[in-house]
């Protein structure tokens, strides 16, 4: 094997960002003509490694080298990249849905005639791509027209047209269905047997194992090993390992659960897509939370995790197809956010910046504003009370801020979120949701957050948490739920939890069995 | 030293848009001086001010509904045919059902509402950005106004014209001014100074550090002074002028709508619907409900303006409210607006509005032509926004550099004029 030419070397690549080392000193060897995938749980940087490799971050803004074709590489964009036959196929998709199929293949790239698009050949070349990719569609579609499987073909066609040597896939099945993902694969198993070399980045680990040749781990920014899948004898287990390998103590504070009874339960709870109303984002999910209790949420990205609790709350997500919510014994019907609100329920959202905060807002004015009757008086804001409660948290989340006055866009990741759990927690929740509560933040802030979340079940709320890392849901949760493509498939109680167990039932599609 | 520095921190202290609203009180304060100057002291003439009041009130009360539209994110172009579509509606009713006045404009305030709920509906509830909308309506209600008048001019009684040119009447004893407008004087008076110390006592209850005494007193003493100033110059013009009804209706809307803006749970929502829409809809607030108000609200304050107008022109004609979108809109972004939505309030909107009226009033008193009394008014408003765009690039706000950019600001105003200034004698008219 190893007297295979080698097509692509990264050597100690080194990316940094502004008080962050995404990338230390990674290697990466690919060797031409082969599958060859990355593994790494997310926020490992793979994807950094990806923009580094295209030119996204161009030459200079990292150390180390790339060697491509014998011959060190300094791309300024991506362009470059792509005319030395790189091309990245990123899990958004790139296409223009209101263009065809062959505008879409050829956009940036149209064939020319006497300065105009020549249109006759650009038709003719689309029909020679999408053979080649097995799409057989008329070449006039439109995108909008054609399911994400194809999609995902004509993202392929237009790389070829750009006369691709080196593909590189970003979770080319993440968005697909069994049928789609399989013909894919197919068609990256046809591409080898041409001469064309592929790098695959995926969360589906059974994938990886049927179709790569060799496995390259990172994780937290270092490679942590290459696998030949056929010499080394490596299956599912042996990937998890080297992605996890992470020794879990003392990132977490000591707790003592004071577990009650179940106090919220969700049974058959079905939503579908808010646009594309055929496909449903939560499939009769199944779960209950016990006073007290912190439940962690387990699920690859896209597997429905976020969808799932913001349906829940307030049907701030899709279209409710059915199912029930339980609360203290009540059934209850949350048509809104403040219905969700008045309930009792908090949803702190992942995207804290987006959709969490008003960053115009001051710290006062966002620990408040989910629930403004609290400091309401004869229909008048009492701006005492508002500045009061804000202090309050202040000092017991000990939101570092001179004044509570002070806009929260000059906060920190890490402070910020804090004023989105003080605001949550203003509204005296019984249960709150938590959308990856320490994305983002460092690692001493994450310390003091998981204290407040502790602290949070131990006033006999119920906390929910989701979270894409694996080892905070161990450390923190008394329980963990896993999520695969809108479906719980599985619950694994607090001893039983480790990562091995935990990612078999994450890329599983089989529905729980109902206690 | 430690004074000075006491005196940055609370008058410049807090948030970007408090100091940019400074900003823009003092380039007020500026332009009325240079123009008092230059006009050797007809700007400040009770005559003229009382004109300069009745001439712009409508446009001050369109601001006022505008702040809520842009802080929302949205725009109301209509607001101009909105208030001819209404002012000639209730001139017809009052001169073919002889509806008496007061009941004219009630059915005048009804029809606004209505329209803004036309509107609302689609802006809201449909989605149709309130551009398009607005746009829709602004050549819909143009139209009507048209099609309804007959492209002519309709008369309206003389009991309905006080709401456009009425003034608070003479009564008590003799003192050579208008009693009622010192009255409402020492109210304004009295209203500054309780504010002042509730404020402080607010701060108090909230242990947050106390403003120094001097400062308060300071602060109390301009603002009476001013308010003595005007209600005096208000107080002693003409017999029969004082201060004027629209100019009431103006003040009592302000203090309404600004107390409705701060002070209470919806007017809030309308902030937080326009800094980020989608969190204010994750933190319980009905999105549609809040989109709806606000463009509802508009067209009634539209309707308000457009009676006001009628009866300050005594009868309702097919070219009324033409540009008063404009003049709104541009009065809102220079009041220190954000063009994105949730920055902004109803006192900078009036300042902003004023800045516009001054100028135009001080230009045309010099006698400079509409033609270049466009031209800067343009270049102001678009000096503004840019202050205010490159503020927020910046990220913090200098004091110094607001001070200069408040001249900076200033420079083309001012040496413009002057190359043309005595071409014709001065007229006291402003084009509605």
């Amino acid at each position: 094997m190893s007297d295979v030419p080698i097509l692509l070397e990264m050597r100690s690549i080194t990316k940094e960002f502004p008080g962050v080392k995404a990338l230390s000193d990674v290697n990466l060897v690919v060797r031409a003509g082969e599958i060859h995938a990355i593994v790494g749980e997310n926020g490992a940087g793979k994807s950094t490694l990806m923009k580094v490799l295209s030119g996204v971050y161009p030459y200079g803004s990292y150390d180390g080298d790339i060697v491509y074709k014998g011959e060190v590489s300094r791309f300024s964009d991506i362009r470059a990249s792509e005319r030395a036959g790189i091309v990245i196929i990123h899990q958004e998709l790139a296409l223009i849905p209101h263009m065809s199929i062959t505008e879409n293949i050829f956009l940036g790239n149209e064939p020319r005639k006497n300065g105009a698009i020549d249109w006759k050949a650009a038709n003719r070349q689309a029909l020679e791509l999408m053979a080649r990719v097995g799409l057989r569609e008329d070449p006039d579609t439109l995108i909008k027209d054609i399911g994400v499987g194809k999609q995902q073909l004509v993202e392929i066609a237009k790389a070829f047209a750009k006369n691709v040597k080196l593909l590189i896939l970003d979770e080319p099945t993440a968005a697909l269905n069994e049928d789609d993902s399989q013909h894919l694969l197919d068609l990256l198993r046809g591409f080898r047997e041409r001469g064309i070399t592929s790098i695959i980045i995926s969360h589906k680990l059974n994938e990886i194992e049927a179709i790569a040749d060799r496995i390259t781990i990172i994780r937290d920014g270092h490679t942590i090993e290459t696998l030949d899948v056929k010499g080394d004898g490596v299956d599912e287990d042996r990937i998890v390992r080297g992605m996890v390998g992470r020794e879990l103590h003392s990132r977490f504070p000591d707790h003592t659960p004071k577990i009650g009874e179940v106090f919220f339960e969700v049974r058959d709870w079905t939503v579908r897509h808010p646009i594309s109303a055929e496909r449903l984002v939560a499939k009769h999910s199944n779960f209950a939370v016990r006073r007290g209790e912190i439940v962690g949420f387990a699920g690859l990205m896209g597997a429905g995790r976020t969808e799932l609790a913001m349906s829940i709350f307030g049907r701030s997500y899709g279209l409710y197809q059915g199912g029930t919510i339980t609360k203290d014994g009540k059934q209850i019907v949350l048509k809104s956010v403040a219905d969700a609100i008045a309930n009792g329920l908090a949803y702190v959202s992942e995207d804290r910046k987006a959709i969490g905060l008003n960053l115009l807002d001051d710290i006062k004015t966002s620990t408040v504003a989910a629930k403004l009757s609290k400091i309401t008086h004869h229909g008048v804001l009492d701006a005492v009370e508002e500045y009061k409660a804000a202090e309050a948290y202040r000092q017991s989340l000990r939101i570092k801020t001179p004044t509570v006055d002070e806009g929260v866009n000059k906060l920190s990741g890490g402070n910020q979120q804090k004023v989105v759990l003080a605001k949550w927690m203003f509204t005296d929740p019984d249960l709150l949701i938590l959308d990856e509560p320490t994305r983002g933040i460092d690692v001493g802030a994450k310390y003091e957050i998981y204290g407040i979340i502790q602290r949070l079940a131990d006033q006999g709320k119920g906390v929910i948490v989701i979270s894409s890392e694996l080892p905070e849901l161990i450390g923190l949760c008394d329980r963990i739920y896993t999520v695969s493509e809108g479906t719980i498939t599985g619950e694994v109680a607090r001893q039983d939890a480790d990562p091995e167990t935990l990612l078999k039932l994450m890329t599983s599609t089989k529905k729980m069995q109902t206690r | 030293m430690s004074r000075l520095k006491d005196l940055q921190k609370n008058l410049f202290g807090g948030t970007t848009s408090n100091a940019r609203q400074f900003g823009m009180i003092f380039t007020l304060v500026v332009i009325v001086l240079i123009f008092q100057i230059w006009t050797n002291g007809l700007t400040l003439r009770s005559d003229n001010l009382i004109a300069l009041f009745q001439q712009n009130s409508y446009i001050l009360i369109l601001a006022i509904g505008m702040l809520m539209v842009i802080v929302a994110g949205h725009i109301d172009l209509s607001v101009g045919s909105v208030a001819a579509f209404t002012g000639i509606l209730v001139a017809k009713a009052m001169a073919e059902w002889d509806l008496p006045w007061p009941v004219g404009i009630l059915f005048g305030l009804a029809i606004g509402a209505v329209i803004g709920a036309w509107q609302g509906f689609w802006v809201a509830y449909i989605g149709v950005p309130a551009f398009i909308v607005t746009l829709a309506g602004m050549l819909l209600f143009r139209g009507g106004n048209q099609f309804i008048g007959n492209a002519n001019t309709i008369p309206v009684p003389e009991g309905f014209r006080v709401i456009g040119s009425g003034f608070l009447p003479e009564t008590g004893p003799n003192t050579g001014y208008n009693n009622l407008t010192l009255l409402l004087g020492l109210a304004g008076c009295i209203a500054v100074v309780w504010r002042e110390l509730a404020a402080r006592r607010t701060r108090k209850e909230m242990n947050a550090e106390p403003i120094p005494m001097w400062i308060s007193i300071l602060r109390m003493a301009v603002m009476v002074g001013v308010l003595v100033f005007v209600s005096l110059r208000f107080a002693s013009g003409r017999v029969g002028t004082s201060f004027p009804v629209s100019g009431i209706i103006l003040v009592a809307l302000v203090l309404v709508y600004s107390f409705f803006t701060r002070n209470t749970a919806g007017g809030r929502h309308i902030y937080a619907v326009g800094g980020n829409a989608r969190a204010a809809e994750l933190s319980g607030v009905k999105l549609k409900r809040v989109n709806f108000f606000v463009m509802m609200n508009m067209s009634v304050l539209a309707a308000l303006a457009g009676m006001i107008f009628v009866a300050r022109s005594a009868a309702s004609g097919p070219q009324d409210g033409n540009g008063w979108e404009l003049d709104a809109i541009a009065a809102v972004f220079i009041g220190g607006a954000a063009v994105a939505g949730g920055i902004g309030t109803i006192s900078g909107s009036i300042v902003g509005g004023l800045v516009m009226a001054v100028l135009n009033n001080g230009l045309q008193l010099e006698g400079v032509g509409t033609d270049k009394v466009q031209i800067i008014k343009g270049l102001v408003l678009l000096l503004a926004v840019a202050v205010d765009v490159y503020n927020k690039s910046q990220g913090r706000f200098s004091i110094i550099g607001s001070l200069t950019r408040s001249f900076r600001r200033d420079t083309p105003a001012a040496p413009t004029p002057s190359s043309g200034a005595e071409h014709e004698p001065a007229k006291t008219t402003v084009a509605g």
